[in-house]
């Protein structure tokens, strides 16, 4: 059977990752191509990189930082933040990355995914949602960071990314990010149980029963991490290690 | 040298990487013409079947393909490379390059929760008899990274090196002479992804 993935997720501004992991010592804490290769030997199924510059300078950077890191790390690399174009997506998977996440471009401009999936194949496009719960089982697409509502019903939004070709959804709850309480389990399921393709789940990991929970019961193929791994928390072993126990199948 | 052929379909930098990480020298391949120079093959490749296979023929690289393969040069293909190497493929309706027997078949479960499609990430591969040179060093069941929503249905089980389960079993590495199928991607499966291309390299699984 195919594992459940474990997906560290790594924010980089002007080629510098500015949140990855807490090193002590504080040696290549920035660098990206340190926090990759550690995560690798921690066995991390992927990579997310997501580029939250802010200038166009900074987004050249991210091109050197996929390229570098693309020659000692082994694993899948997703990249995303700021693309707009099959252009974008093109210069990056020539520098190395694997798979492309697109969020506002793709709510702006669907035909971006189609496009995107018949140059390159739909495993090569994410397309990322961040949803807000409006009322009883009913969440609503947020683009621009989660800043600005679009009226889009989250469940209609990720059918429609996967008839246009999505290979996977990075479904993250703007509710539940950042609180450390746990996924939001019931929009994770509904989203999976209306898709035939993968979804990721995203926003509100602050234990590793939250992991668990949200695989078991909110049937996600994959749970992306940041803060959890980032502060030292927990390892990526440690985190398998317990899925394991709890009868998730994991690589190790 | 390893000649890895560019047809256009997907990402070709990660097979250069992990080839060169490896220790091996590698030049891309665009032309008919710079098929001689290459000592083994490699076709990479993701995406559509349909695109892929007109793709080669565009290029004239497909007929230069077959008779570099027939003429007896190690060749892998990795993914959609390994499906193109059949008769036809359900994916478009196409035919292949069919230097192997048999079909591509799309996987198709009913619309339950847990079996999702494309079957993407790391899953284990055990390994037949014919294998068991290209995964020296590799202990049986290791996880490969996959990502695919069609696999291969050789004819003869000879043929057969290594299987996965998704759902059911399916062929994961095929072996036939001087060819190498792997659905998987060893250039993306971490330690165990760069073992199996020394091994490929190596060449002691043609002997």
């Amino acid at each position: 059977m195919v594992t459940v993935r474990i997906i560290p997720c790594l924010d980089v501004k002007d080629g510098s990752v500015v949140k990855g992991v807490h090193f002590e010592n504080l040696v290549g804490a920035g660098d990206p191509v340190q926090q990759a290769s550690f995560y690798s030997r921690e066995k991390a199924d992927e990579l997310v990189f997501l580029d939250i510059s802010a200038t166009i300078e900074g987004r050249k950077t991210m091109l050197d930082v996929v390229r570098k890191v693309a020659e000692v790390v082994f694993i899948p690399l997703t990249v995303g933040g700021g693309i707009n174009s099959i252009d974008d997506i093109e210069k990056l998977l020539k520098a190395g990355a694997d798979k492309i996440s697109i969020n506002t471009a793709a709510v702006k401009n669907p035909s971006l995914i189609e496009a995107g999936a018949k140059k390159f194949g739909s495993q090569c496009i994410v397309v990322a949602i961040d949803g807000k719960r409006v009322a009883s089982r009913k969440w609503e697409v947020y683009i621009e960071s989660g800043k600005t509502p679009t009226g889009l019903d989250v469940v209609d939004w990720a059918k429609k990314t996967e008839r246009l070709g999505a290979g996977e959804i990075l479904l993250t709850s703007i509710d539940m990010d950042g609180t450390q309480k746990g996924y939001d389990i019931e929009m994770t399921r509904t989203v999976s149980e209306n898709v035939n393709i993968p979804v990721i789940a995203s926003g509100g990991a602050g234990t590793l029963e939250h992991l668990c929970e949200v695989v078991k019961e909110g049937n996600a193929s994959a749970v992306l991490i940041a803060s959890l791994l980032h502060f030292r928390k927990y390892s990526v072993t440690e985190i398998k290690s317990f899925l394991m126990k709890r009868g998730v199948e994991v690589r190790l | 040298m390893t000649g890895i052929i560019n047809y256009g379909a997907g990402n070709i930098y990660s097979v250069i990487t992990a080839f060169k990480k490896c220790g091996e020298e590698v030049f891309i391949i665009n032309n008919p013409s710079d098929f001689s120079k290459a000592d083994r093959l490699v076709l990479p490749g993701v995406g559509a079947f349909g695109d892929g296979i007109r793709s080669l023929d565009e290029s004239g690289l497909k007929i230069a393909l077959s008779g570099s393969v027939k003429s007896g040069k190690p060749f892998l293909g990795i993914c959609l490379g390994l499906q193109l190497l059949f008769d036809h493929s359900e994916e478009g309706d196409c035919e292949g390059l069919k230097l192997i027997k048999g079909n591509v078949i799309k996987f198709s479960f009913p619309f339950s929760e847990s079996m999702k499609v494309p079957h993407m990430g790391w899953n284990q591969v055990q390994v037949k008899y014919n294998g068991k040179e290209l995964f020296l060093n590799i202990p049986d069941k290791t996880w490969f990274y996959f990502a695919h929503s069609y696999f291969a249905a050789p004819e003869k089980s000879n043929t057969i090196a290594a299987i996965t389960c998704y759902g059911h079993e399916f062929a994961s590495v095929v072996k036939m002479n001087n060819i190498v199928g792997v659905q998987f991607h060893p250039e993306k499966s971490g330690d165990y992804g760069l073992c199996f291309i020394k091994n490929f390299l190596e060449g002691k699984w043609l002997q």
